[in-house]
């Protein structure tokens, strides 16, 4: 068969070389391309099929015994969540039993989740969080409860730093659109702290956070005239993820700057004119030429901050650690945890996944949300 | 005054404001490396923590090279920068030229293939990556050898291929006359001596760009060489800063006070010099990060 299908010319598409210089065309193109295809096969496209297969196995990095398949267990366990409502707790008269403090007294969780033969939903379940709704108490149980606060910090750090992010980004690129004298060396410096490690920054700003010496709580006492109370900004659940988000928005917000102002010098300056013949504001120009221009640049930036969010990792190790009580550990964070510290690969590969479909989801609702609005 | 001269101070009185927030951080770190501990404590609470006044010196820099190897460190970081970026820059350029340029089966897949990875963060495959380096064999000094980890091909490797650099080669060899190549070809010249006499010399833009952005990639590398790293001998930059940090804070507790002047110098020696690469080649940097934008 073969001999004779390579009699036959195949395709012919230029005139001025043969049948020769195409196959070593086709010979050359693959040596060419090859280094890459090999690299990215060896490096890219085969760890990203392993973390799946790892997903539904015991795999660890070192390990006496074999690997076991063991089916969707390790995705059980990062998932399940579960809600024990749970009354106070009444005595023979059908009273509650208060406290010292005169609150209601509920039955622990434990009670439920360990062993206890008419609960076998809650066994080996962890205590997420707590809800108090009316006299009833919600114990949230969950497989692995840190995973779960480490997907809620995920979001809410997305969630905060995606506006945030790409409308200050908006807002300087708008600034210095400007042709006016000196535009260039603000340019440059809210560019300064892109090509500055985050790992730098991170350190340099435990100590512009410190709750004794810190710069910020320095310059608040300042401002305030003394009214200010200096607080430790990374040691308290309520205060640490915000001070991250805030350092995190201030290190990579020139990156979008500069996109936001290629995506503002795209747009033709025909239309600005017209707008101003029709007697537009600044308002109106805004909403009605700049902003319509932008929406590719838009759907862009929204999508790489989601992204680059959903990666959260160097600034939590550096300098929180996950803490204090977990309030900043983050998905990543997490699989790094297990994956790599702990050397369980099956469980951190699942945790990869899980950010994989994550990442995957918001790039695709992202763009269709971000097309939908504007057309 | 009139509204104009209103407008316009308030505008860049804003954009001073901001100016001083963006530089802040970047100034207290190279002027307090200059300061001994005790007066960086002490000036943290005035305008004095940004002005280099008082004990100034250099001993921090000769502290902070005593305390721990920052030299090597340095030389690992620029070793693996440079190298990954001197290999990727030909493996991708030649992929790129390969794809934008040349006739071949199989070129639409590998291209789609290529532009997928785009949207596949680092993050999501480091851990699954940990374990197919820590198996593979290596041929070194010692002979065959099973596992890359501790070691400099561990950061480089992985990293050579870039597909976001090849998309950029793609975009710019595409952009080129076509009848420049045909003319070559008419000429006998071989596909390998048309890409590196004929289109590399053209091709200085989008070479520097992705040279920038491998390069900063490169420098600032933190999560993989920590997972892969764990002797000093081949420690990079940033993975040597927590390696310091840990030291300072261990090894100093009953002083009382950490030697935050050293860890400025650590962090001043390896932030500056890009600091400086960056002002001299600005408009290449602005630029290079501009085209990230163009795969919306």
């Amino acid at each position: 068969m073969a001999p004779i299908a390579n009699t036959v010319p195949q395709e012919k598409t230029y005139s001025s070389t043969g049948i020769k210089d195409r196959q070593l065309e086709e010979v050359a193109a693959w040596l060419m391309a090859s280094p890459a295809v090999i690299l990215i096969l060896a490096f890219l496209i085969i760890p990203f099929i392993l973390a799946f297969y790892f997903a539904f196995t015991n795999q660890r990095l070192i390990s006496p015994n074999p690997t076991e398949y063991v089916g969707l267990a390790n995705f059980r366990q990062l998932l399940t969540v579960k809600v024990l409502p749970l009354d106070p707790i009444v005595d023979t008269d059908g009273q509650p039993v208060l406290d010292e403090n005169g609150n209601y007294t509920y039955p622990r969780e434990r009670e439920f989740t360990r062993n206890n033969p008419s609960y076998p939903q809650y066994n080996g379940l962890q205590k997420w969080t707590t809800w108090d709704i009316g006299t009833s108490r919600w114990i949230w149980l969950a497989g692995d409860a840190v995973f779960m606060r480490s997907l809620v910090n995920t979001l809410y750090f997305a969630m905060v730093i995606v506006p945030g992010q790409a409308g200050l980004g908006l807002l300087l690129a708008l600034l210095i659109n400007k042709r006016s004298p000196g535009v260039t060396i603000f340019r440059t410096i809210y560019f300064i702290p892109v090509v500055v490690s985050i790992v730098v920054i991170s350190i340099l700003f435990q100590f512009i956070y410190d709750g004794d010496n810190g710069l910020v709580n320095n310059a608040l006492v300042f401002i305030t005239g003394g009214r200010f109370t200096p607080v430790d900004w990374l040691a308290s659940p309520a205060t640490a993820m915000p001070a991250i988000m805030a350092m995190s928005a201030w290190q990579a917000v020139g990156i979008h700057m500069v996109i936001w102002l290629a995506g503002l010098q795209n747009i033709p300056e025909i239309l600005y004119e017209a707008a101003s013949i029709d007697g537009a504001n600044n308002w109106q120009k805004f909403v009605h030429v700049t902003w319509p221009g932008l929406r590719n640049t838009a759907i862009f930036i929204l999508v790489t901050i989601t992204i680059a969010a959903l990666g959260l990792f160097s600034q939590i190790d550096v300098m929180t650690q996950g803490g204090p009580l977990d309030s900043t550990t983050t998905v990543i964070y997490q699989a790094v945890q297990k994956g790599y510290k702990m050397q369980d690969i099956a469980y951190g590969s699942a945790i990869s996944v899980v950010f994989f479909i994550l990442v995957l989801c918001v790039a695709l609702i992202q763009g269709y949300l971000t097309r939908e609005k504007n057309t | 005054m009139n509204t104009k001269t209103i407008a316009f101070s308030i505008r860049y009185g804003f954009m001073i404001l901001l100016a001083i927030i963006f530089a802040f951080p970047v100034v207290f770190m190279m002027v307090s490396s200059l300061k001994p501990s005790i007066q960086i404590l002490r000036d943290s609470s005035s305008l004095l923590a940004f002005l280099p006044v008082g004990e100034i010196s250099v001993d921090n820099y000769f502290k902070a090279f005593q305390r721990a190897p920052i030299s090597l460190f340095v030389f690992n970081s620029l070793m693996i920068t440079m190298i990954t970026m001197g290999l990727g820059l030909f493996v991708n350029s030649m992929a790129g030229f390969a794809l934008a340029c040349m006739r071949w089966k199989g070129k639409q897949i590998v291209l789609s293939v290529i532009i997928a990875t785009l949207i596949l963060p680092f993050e999501t495959i480091a851990v699954p990556l940990l374990m197919v380096v820590s198996k593979l064999p290596w041929l070194g000094p010692q002979g065959l050898t099973f596992g890359w980890l501790n070691s400099y091909h561990v950061q480089i490797i992985p990293f050579i291929v870039d597909a976001f650099s090849i998309f950029l080669f793609v975009q710019f060899f595409k952009s080129l006359p076509y009848e420049l190549i045909e003319a070559a070809r008419i000429d006998g010249a071989g596909w390998f001596r048309i890409y590196a006499k004929l289109i590399v010399p053209v091709s200085g833009p989008v070479f520097a760009t992705a040279a920038i952005l491998r390069g900063l990639f490169m420098w600032n590398q933190y999560l993989w060489p920590n997972m892969v790293v764990q002797n000093t001998q081949f420690r990079p930059v940033m993975v040597g800063l927590g390696y310091f940090w840990q030291l300072t804070t261990s090894n100093t507790a009953g002083e009382g006070i950490l030697p935050w002047g050293e860890l400025m110098a650590y962090l001043t020696v390896i932030t500056v010099p890009v600091i400086i690469l960056f002002l001299s080649l600005q408009r290449a940097f602005v630029e290079s990060i501009a085209t990230t934008g163009i795969k919306g």
